[in-house]
């Protein structure tokens, strides 16, 4: 021990002077990677279903704590966000004396739009943050590691279950908050536009056609596929520890919610597209 | 499933090869051109600063990790050139316990000591003896419906123990087993270490920041018979033919093999460097 320096002499390597051009083309290159294993995760995800092992009973409990478990924030914003629409929509048509029109505008807008997206960003705030902190905290305490060490697959037990359990589930959480949003509509329009109950339903469902249903159930199975990947894939790719899985929660959150608006795009006009030519 | 015993004498070669390995990342390499062998039955002890590679070689040595460069060879199979699939077989004959234990914390110690058992679908009635067995090995019996956040450090670590050898695997790998445990607790996990050594003969590789660690398993063993730990001297000359297994000694600087040798030489040592690990 005596004699010993206390600072422990080390060759200092010198660190390497970047361009800005450099910086950038690195960034790129990162973000390519990190798309190229998005999608590696998500083909994954899909092929694990065609040969075993399958993990049903872990399926089973992901559909009850995604579906079961986002039921009050989905029907609760589900009750306000008709209420809200059919006092706007209301307010508009009322000024040209149409204001049983609101019934056949709300409905329409709640089933083929607001919804599909509104329900997909709801549980992408609950869904994709839990999927990506509880992945991301198996993650770095190798619990991960542990479950290959002992022989599972991590993709075939903590992926693929979640994305099946989300995909089964968002459509139905999206009819619910469909029903319950036109009952909040029915609400608002009873009490504040002064019309009839059974005018508003009737309306309201006669509005929608086959293509409307189409084009709601489908839009939650494509944005239930989104969050869920995106949840595993921040999950199981945090780097720095704790604060790594904190950064990562924060990321699926608004990447999922981002990239289930820019879908909707797309999704919409292949829609419309689509039920143009069928219906 | 075989037991270690005879799966020892079916395999003729060393249990665990590695071939001038080198493993980076993109902050450079940590091991460079690390080349040994552990004979079956040997424990191995590696020892090195932090960062050195430790933690690295043992996931190298069950197939969680792959080599940039060399190969690894485990009971006679190249592992790394193995595909994911093709190593969870291999696997069922490798035990790892981790550093924090890697306990799934969603499941009882009951749960996570069978799960290795239930992934490979054994007969529910017959899960439940070897778990019963693997945890009265660690004197963890009574602990069985708890939950891992309910349990000490060093229950913890136990606990993985009992979840790497319910398999009765051929090797195991341990990693920095004592990491954070007094010295009392220390000295019961490796006590542990000790009778799965000698009363099922498996071939070790554990990675320690602890000299006291490695120099117990060398001058320690486990007498069958009277069921407790005695020094290596006094089993030798006691009524049993067993033979203690033998301990040698790896430090690791800069990423290769410093020092390789048997406890006797790492003690007479007058290298510098090594001496500090003496102190």
């Amino acid at each position: 021990m005596a004699g010993t320096p206390l600072q422990i002499e080390r060759e200092a390597t010198p660190e390497p002077k970047l361009s800005v051009v450099d910086v950038l083309v690195d960034s790129l290159k990162r973000w390519v990677f990190s798309v190229q294993d998005y999608s590696l995760l998500s083909a994954r995800s899909i092929k694990n279903l065609a040969t075993g092992p399958r993990y049903f009973q872990d399926t089973l409990d992901q559909m009850d704590d995604i579906g079961v478990g986002s039921l009050p924030i989905v029907l609760i914003s589900g009750f306000f966000i008709g209420a809200v629409m059919v006092l706007q929509t209301g307010s508009q048509f009322t000024r040209f004396g149409q204001a049983a029109l609101t019934g056949d505008i709300v409905a329409i807008a709640l089933v083929r739009e607001l919804g599909p997206t509104l329900t997909g960003i709801l549980v992408a705030g609950r869904c994709s943050s839990g999927i990506a902190s509880e992945l991301g905290s198996m993650l770095v305490t190798e619990q991960v590691d542990a479950m290959r060490a002992m022989g599972t697959d991590p993709s075939r037990k903590l992926i693929t279950p979640r994305v099946l359990a989300t995909v089964l589930m968002l459509p139905l959480l999206t009819a619910l908050n469909d029903f319950v949003g036109l009952l909040g509509g029915c609400v608002a329009s009873v009490f504040s536009l002064r019309l009839g109950a059974v005018e508003f339903w009737t309306r309201a469902i006669k509005a929608l056609d086959f293509a409307d249903l189409m084009q709601g159930f489908t839009k939650p199975m494509v944005y239930g596929f989104i969050l869920a990947t995106v949840g595993c894939y921040k999950g199981l790719n945090v780097r720095g520890g704790t604060q790594g899985v904190g950064r990562a929660t924060t990321q699926a959150v608004v990447l999922a919610s981002v990239m289930i608006i820019a879908a909707d795009l797309f999704l919409t006009k292949l829609a419309l597209y689509l039920g143009d030519k069928l219906f | 499933m075989t037991t270690a015993a005879a799966a020892a004498t079916t395999n003729t070669g060393p249990a665990v090869v590695f071939d001038n390995v080198y493993l980076g990342f993109d902050e450079g390499d940590i091991l460079r051109g690390v080349s040994f062998s552990v004979p079956a039955r040997e424990t191995l002890v590696l020892l090195g600063e932090t960062g050195t590679g430790k933690t690295l070689t043992l996931k190298l040595a069950a197939g969680l990790l792959k080599p940039t460069r060399g190969s690894v060879s485990v009971l006679g199979q190249e592992v790394s050139s193995m595909s994911e699939k093709e190593l969870l077989h291999l696997r069922e004959r490798i035990g790892f316990v981790f550093q924090e234990g890697a306990l799934f914390d969603s499941m009882t110690v009951g749960e996570n000591v069978a799960y290795r058992l239930r992934e490979e679908h054994v007969k529910e009635d017959e899960i439940q003896p070897r778990v019963k067995e693997a945890l009265q090995f660690v004197e963890l019996e009574h602990t069985a419906d708890q939950l891992p956040s309910e349990l000490s450090g060093g229950m913890r670590r136990r606990v993985s123990i009992a979840r790497a050898l319910i398999n009765r695997p051929d090797i195991v790998l341990y990693d920095s087993p004592t990491a954070g445990l007094d010295p009392v607790t220390s000295q019961t996990i490796i006590s542990l270490i000790l009778r799965l050594r000698d009363v099922y003969g498996v071939t070790a590789l554990l990675a320690t920041q602890r000299l006291q660690d490695g120099f117990a398993l060398a001058n320690f063993s486990f007498d069958k018979e009277s069921k407790h730990v005695v020094r290596t001297d006094a089993a030798k000359g006691a009524k049993s033919s067993q033979t203690p297994a033998a301990t040698r000694f790896m430090v690791y600087k800069d990423g290769r093999i410093y020092f390789e040798g048997d406890p006797r030489e790492l003690y007479s040592t007058k290298d510098p460097y090594l001496r500090r690990f003496l102190v």
